[in-house]
């Protein structure tokens, strides 16, 4: 019997947990229970109304909708949710999971296939569950001449930029993270992180295709920073601002793809590369360099790389929606709330409850949010595109690309703004406005 | 004393510039076998294949079971191919024991074969695809390589491993809707085809990125002697079907495939031609079979042949593949030779990836035709 892996039992696996509930009730009796009462003796209890807040009273209360609503309002408007929740990390995260499904099964349908089917009943739909948790259970291993702490750090990193990219978008009329007046430029700030994060895991892991593929992307994702920047001075010139809230409240009657097509397909190409997706998946090219830069990265290390890698996903998508396809501008579907509920209640029964502080958002901001929405999902459908139609490119391909042709047309694209700017047709004080 | 390490395992002097890259026997762009490659930033400064992971003796295993029980095992080395790797065997067996088969037999065996190509090139096909990034093309031709092999299933009650050939024609007859069946899934595969062409041989990318890469000239491949696809891409017209024609491909009507370029395009267009050509075939071949007769000319039990030689060749999915029979008036053959495509292609890629780029790898690697198992017998 080895000693790394001894044999399950189940009498001693039941027994091991038996001793643990009882280990627990005796310190939560012992320990425990003196330090909750210790608490509630020194500790004055507020009174609120008139009213001493004991425990049970702060019980009744929570479930009195007249009494939490209010507080879940007031929650909804704070920093840490902005962050954590929704126009932040929450959001993207929960939408970059909704693209990993989309994606297998939409690829899945044009490549003949199913995709997953039996994870979760229904056509799979916890399929990406089960891989979670498959990544969570797997050893990491790290190569022994790797330099740790970079080699641990980096998918944290990766992650966290493109958390970072995330809390630049707005995503409804005041809903954004960071409302900063330099958007744009922060935008590339950050977008000019990852290939020093990509360059150190690959160095720090001390192996030689993660090597190949960390300089690759960092050929790839320099030389393609600037028809990036290069593609979106248009709307800069045309607009006259970098604030990311301002250039969407732009676009109310028309959208910038309409003026700048050339801009668009150039942003479009670049946002290929930038996110290492097929036909420019080099860094990451299989049949080369085994898995590129993520060679090396195991358990959930890999599965950090990949959320971060979908969650960039999403922002680059949801740039492109707010740049090019007028953000969260649509026309107005959004049913709006039915003020009964407030001044007359909800009958249920014998029961009527009025909520007063029900209508937590209002109907503007979820209109906003169900188009923008719409518009990054169909961005993101076609992004995940090319994956079924195309090969990978070769780096000197993909180079040649980059700085001759990229380049040209967002120059093209440029000269096109400033003539409408001064032709007197767009910008301020333009024909159209 | 100094002994001669095997390549791969020699202590070499450290290069900042140079860097050794061992593709394979565990990476996911290789076969059963290494590449010993080194790398000058993004070119390939040489390249040192290194076969023989999957190397079995089956030259040796001939030696000890009879020419009936020989039939198994020899298709082992193309599971995928079974059919065309029995087929010299077949041949040379009847030469040596002299027997006359059967002319519906000689039929079935070229339909048998020409799908069994398909379906081969089908499989290979599907690696080149996910090979150069194009995972579509890896999943279309998996699902209609099922089509071919039901047809396969059909005639012989087995998917890969069918042991259909025996020498003095086929093990059974065809069932019953056979020729209509084969004749519907064949025009079926053949529209198939333009499909193909559409997602994956005008793709621009993959044009841009395959064409001009890996140029194998006309003089080189005669003097390599590549075989195949890769001699005919580089405008050779070998075809052993069309030039020493065996069973009944002398009646039926179809053109060697060739192309002029030589590079990995057109290496690996050739097979992809071979199969509309198969397609072809095996419609043409349907329309002149006899609609009855005997399949098989029944052996003497344990028949030996005499202090004889034979050879026979035929041209299998990925070139000229050839047994060289000898027998010693004995059950047992004395030896059998088999002389396979693949390892005569694999030779050349030495020669292909100097000062390619890496990129090129596994497009030039995977056009050469080259199944590793084979190569290694």
């Amino acid at each position: 019997m080895s000693t790394i892996a001894p044999e399950f039992r189940l009498s001693r696996f039941i027994a091991s947990l038996t001793d643990l509930i009882f280990w627990i009730l005796v310190l939560f009796t012992l320990v425990g229970l003196p330090i909750v009462m210790i608490v509630l003796f020194y500790i004055e209890l507020p009174v609120i109304n008139g009213e001493l807040l004991t425990p049970y009273l702060a019980l009744t209360w929570l479930a009195d909708p007249s009494r939490t609503l209010p507080i879940i309002k007031s929650l909804l408007y704070t920093d840490f949710f902005r962050i954590a929740a929704f126009p932040g990390f929450g959001f993207a995260a929960l939408l970059a999971s909704a693209i990993i499904f989309i994606e297998r099964k939409f690829l899945a349908k044009m490549q003949l296939r199913v995709g997953p089917l039996y994870c979760g009943k229904v056509e799979g739909i916890l399929q990406l569950m089960s891989d979670g948790l498959k990544l969570l259970s797997k050893e990491i291993i790290i190569p022994a001449k790797a330099d740790k702490p970079i080699f641990w750090a980096a998918p944290l990193l990766f992650i966290g930029t493109a958390a970072a990219l995330v809390s630049l978008i707005p995503v409804a009329p005041g809903w954004v993270v960071a409302d900063i007046d330099v958007g744009i430029l922060a935008v590339f700030a950050v977008i000019g992180f990852f290939p020093i994060i990509t360059v150190l895991s690959s160095w720090a892991s001390n192996s030689k295709f993660p090597f190949i593929g960390g300089i690759r992307a960092l050929h790839q994702m320099i030389s393609f920073e600037i028809p990036l920047i290069l593609s979106l001075l248009g709307i800069v010139i045309l607009t006259g601002t970098l604030n990311l809230t301002e250039i969407v409240e732009s676009q109310q009657h028309y959208w910038w793809i309409i003026f700048m097509p050339i801009g668009a397909i150039v942003f479009f190409i670049t946002l290929l590369a930038e996110l290492e997706r097929i036909p420019f998946d080099l860094p990451e090219a299989e049949s080369e360099i085994v898995a590129g830069w993520l060679t090396e990265f195991s358990g959930m290390m890999y599965g950090l790389v990949q959320l971060g890698s979908y969650v960039k996903l999403y922002a680059f998508a949801a740039l492109f929606t707010i740049l090019f396809l007028g953000g969260w501008n649509g026309p107005m579907v959004w049913p709006p709330f039915p003020e009964e509920i407030i001044t007359e209640g909800i009958t249920m029964g014998p029961i009527t409850v009025k909520i007063p502080g029900l209508p937590l958002l209002d109907q503007e901001m979820l209109n906003a949010t169900l188009w923008f929405v719409i518009k990054t999902v169909v961005v993101i459908m076609v992004i995940l595109l090319p994956r079924g139609v195309f090969p990978r490119i070769r780096i000197d391909l993909l180079l040649h690309t980059g700085w001759y042709k990229l380049i040209g047309l967002a120059f093209v694209n440029i000269f096109i703004a400033l003539a409408l700017l001064y032709a007197g047709v767009l910008g301020p004080g333009g024909l159209i406005q | 004393m100094t002994t001669q390490l095997p390549p791969g395992m020699q202590l070499e002097k450290v290069d900042e510039r140079i860097m050794t890259l061992n593709v394979g026997p565990q990476h996911p762009g290789s076969g059963h076998m290494r590449l010993i490659i080194k790398v000058d930033g993004d070119h390939i400064v040489s390249c040192d294949p290194d076969p023989g992971y999957v190397h079995r003796g089956e030259e040796k295993m001939t030696e000890y079971r009879n020419y009936i029980q020989n039939i198994p095992h020899l298709e082992r080395p193309v599971i995928h191919d079974s059919c065309n790797i029995l087929y010299p065997y077949c041949l040379a067996v009847e030469e040596l024991l002299g027997i006359e088969v059967p002319e519906r037999a000689k039929y079935i065996r070229v339909i048998a074969s020409e799908l069994n190509r398909c379906v081969y090139t089908l499989y290979w096909l599907g690696i080149y695809g996910i090979f150069l990034g194009h995972s579509t093309m890896f999943m279309w031709p998996m699902g209609d390589r099922e089509l071919l092999i039901d047809l396969l299933e059909a005639l012989s009650g087995a998917r890969v491993t069918h042991a259909y050939f025996v020498p003095g024609g086929v093990r059974n007859d065809t069932p019953s809707n056979f020729e209509e069946k084969c004749l519907r899934h064949v025009n079926y595969f053949e529209k198939r085809l333009k499909e193909y062409e559409d997602i994956f041989y005008q793709n621009p990318v993959l044009k841009q990125r395959t064409e001009g890469t890996g140029i194998l000239s006309r003089m080189d491949a005669i003097r390599l002697g590549t075989t195949g696809s890769v001699l005919r891409s580089a405008g050779v017209d070998f075809d052993i079907r069309k030039k020493e024609p065996y069973d009944v491909y002398e009646n039926l009507d179809f053109q060697s495939q060739v192309l002029k370029e030589g590079d990995s395009y057109a290496r690996s267009r050739v097979p992809y031609l071979d199969m509309l050509e198969s397609c072809r075939i095996i419609k043409d071949a349907l329309k002149k079979m006899p609609k009855s007769g005997s399949v098989r000319t029944k052996l003497k039990p344990n028949p030996k042949g005499g202090n004889n030689e034979a050879y026979r060749r035929v041209e299998s999915g990925r070139g000229s593949l050839g047994m060289y029979v000898v027998s010693d008036s004995k059950p047992e053959p004395y030896r059998v030779k088999i002389s396979v495509g693949s390892f005569r292609n694999m030779i050349c890629m030495p020669y292909l990836l100097k000062g390619e780029k890496l990129g090129n790898m596994p497009a030039v690697y995977w056009s050469l035709n080259y199944w590793p198992v084979e190569a290694d017998r």
